[in-house]
């Protein structure tokens, strides 16, 4: 069921200030969702004033400052700084994003962090995946195929038929876009969600695997596919500039053609 | 214990460092997300325009009927209709009514398989938005014209 408002215990209250050093002429400061599990306390907003001249470009180089430098007791998580593992995905200015690809510079104003919407937070801006890797899972996203591989090398593609899974191998799981989807947040105990929806199609696409039957009957369900009302959250939030939004459509016709 | 309506509590419920359970809480979410983007500002103005024009169709049966039962409930119908909020709730119909056939009209093209990449999605969104504004000067244009 939809809920708009946060529950009693998730209301985010006011919290600490940390203001700047004295002397920094380049000031921003970096609103941050805080929750600690020992605290018993209700999530807060702590401001860290930061100077952009002792920074580097990215937002998670701000955060990792603070963690560094300011609040060792921040929590988040990150790994390879460059867009590829999808760790430091994350709310920053209203959209989701990634942490080390979105450049301070691009916020007007001050910059508001907070954990992926509407995911139970596990500390400050970690939230729990374990829901959405089930979901991830139950699409069994691997090669399926009866027929064995030739004996004297692996199975082979066309060109054109390698080209059908660009634009969907490139995701990196980072949550971004199914984090970003209403009808996900409405329904994400049924619905799939744009990621693992796009997962599914990768391997309806690929012409190696031989369980696309199947695959499609899994998803003929009014929740798990049919939730998506193309509201496009997804494509316009993807750090990868992944289109998540066309594989559902994609998948829908699928489901329309194979009718007959 | 209460009933358990959806899977995702069993997700709600950590641990302190100390091991004891702790509800988790709920990340913000309409109230962190930029909601006015195009994107999800059109969809859900598709559902409202949707409701709206249903409800709208109601007063269109209260006029047919108010035809059929004669001169004086249709005087008052009329009377309504002409009144300065009545003129007011027309003139949003019509613009609600523009909106939900160009925006569906939009979902029917996605729903072929085409449009999706973020440009021609702008595209068609801002075409949606202006074209509401468009047709519906347009009708009341000749509402105006038909009637003076």
């Amino acid at each position: 069921m939809a809920t708009f408002t946060l529950p009693k215990n998730s209301t985010v209250k006011d919290g600490k200030a940390h203001r700047a050093p004295s002397g920094a002429k380049n000031v921003k400061s970096f609103r941050i969702y805080r929750w600690d599990p020992d605290s018993g306390e209700n999530p807060r907003t702590d401001t860290y004033e930061i100077d952009l001249d002792q920074c580097g470009p990215m937002v998670l180089d701000a955060l990792i400052k603070i963690k560094n430098e300011v609040d060792s007791t921040l929590t988040f998580r990150r790994s390879c700084r460059e867009g590829i593992c999808g760790s430091c995905s994350m709310n920053i200015d209203g959209l989701n994003t990634l942490a080390c690809l979105k450049p301070i510079e691009e916020v007007k104003g001050d910059v508001r962090i907070s954990p992926l919407p509407h995911m139970p937070v596990v500390k400050d801006l970690v939230p729990d995946l374990s829901q959405i890797y089930a979901q991830l899972r139950s699409v069994e996203p691997w090669l399926k195929a009866d027929s064995p591989p030739p004996p004297d090398g692996e199975r082979l593609q066309s060109k054109e038929e390698r080209a059908k899974l660009d634009g969907l191998w490139e995701c990196i799981l980072c949550f971004c876009c199914s984090t970003a989807c209403p009808s996900y947040w409405w329904n994400g105990d049924r619905y799939l969600g744009p990621a693992v929806l796009l997962q599914a199609y990768r391997w309806i696409a690929d012409s190696r695997d031989e369980a696309t039957g199947e695959r499609l009957d899994a998803l003929e369900d009014p929740f798990k596919l049919y939730r998506c009302h193309t509201i496009m959250n997804c494509t316009r939030t993807c750090p990868k500039g992944l289109n998540p939004a066309q594989a559902i459509g994609e998948i829908k016709k699928l489901m329309v053609e194979r009718q007959g | 214990m209460s009933k358990i309506t959806d899977a995702r509590e069993a997700v709600m419920v950590g641990r302190r460092t100390d091991g004891s359970l702790v509800r988790r809480p709920l990340s913000p979410h309409l109230q962190a997300y930029d909601m006015l983007q195009l994107t999800s500002a059109l969809s859900i103005a598709h559902r409202i325009t949707g409701v709206v024009w249903a409800l709208g169709l109601i007063f269109l049966v209260w006029w047919l009927v108010a035809a059929a039962a004669g001169e004086g409930p249709f005087g008052k119908a009329q009377w309504f209709f002409g009144s300065f909020l009545g003129v007011l709730g027309l003139l949003g119909l019509t613009a609600a009514a523009w909106y939900h056939t160009l925006a569906g009209l939009r979902h029917l093209w996605w729903d072929s398989g085409r449009g999706f990449d973020l440009p021609t999605t702008y595209l068609t969104g801002r075409a949606v938005l202006i074209g509401t504004g468009a047709l519906t000067a347009l009708t009341w244009l000749m509402l105006l014209i038909a009637w003076i």
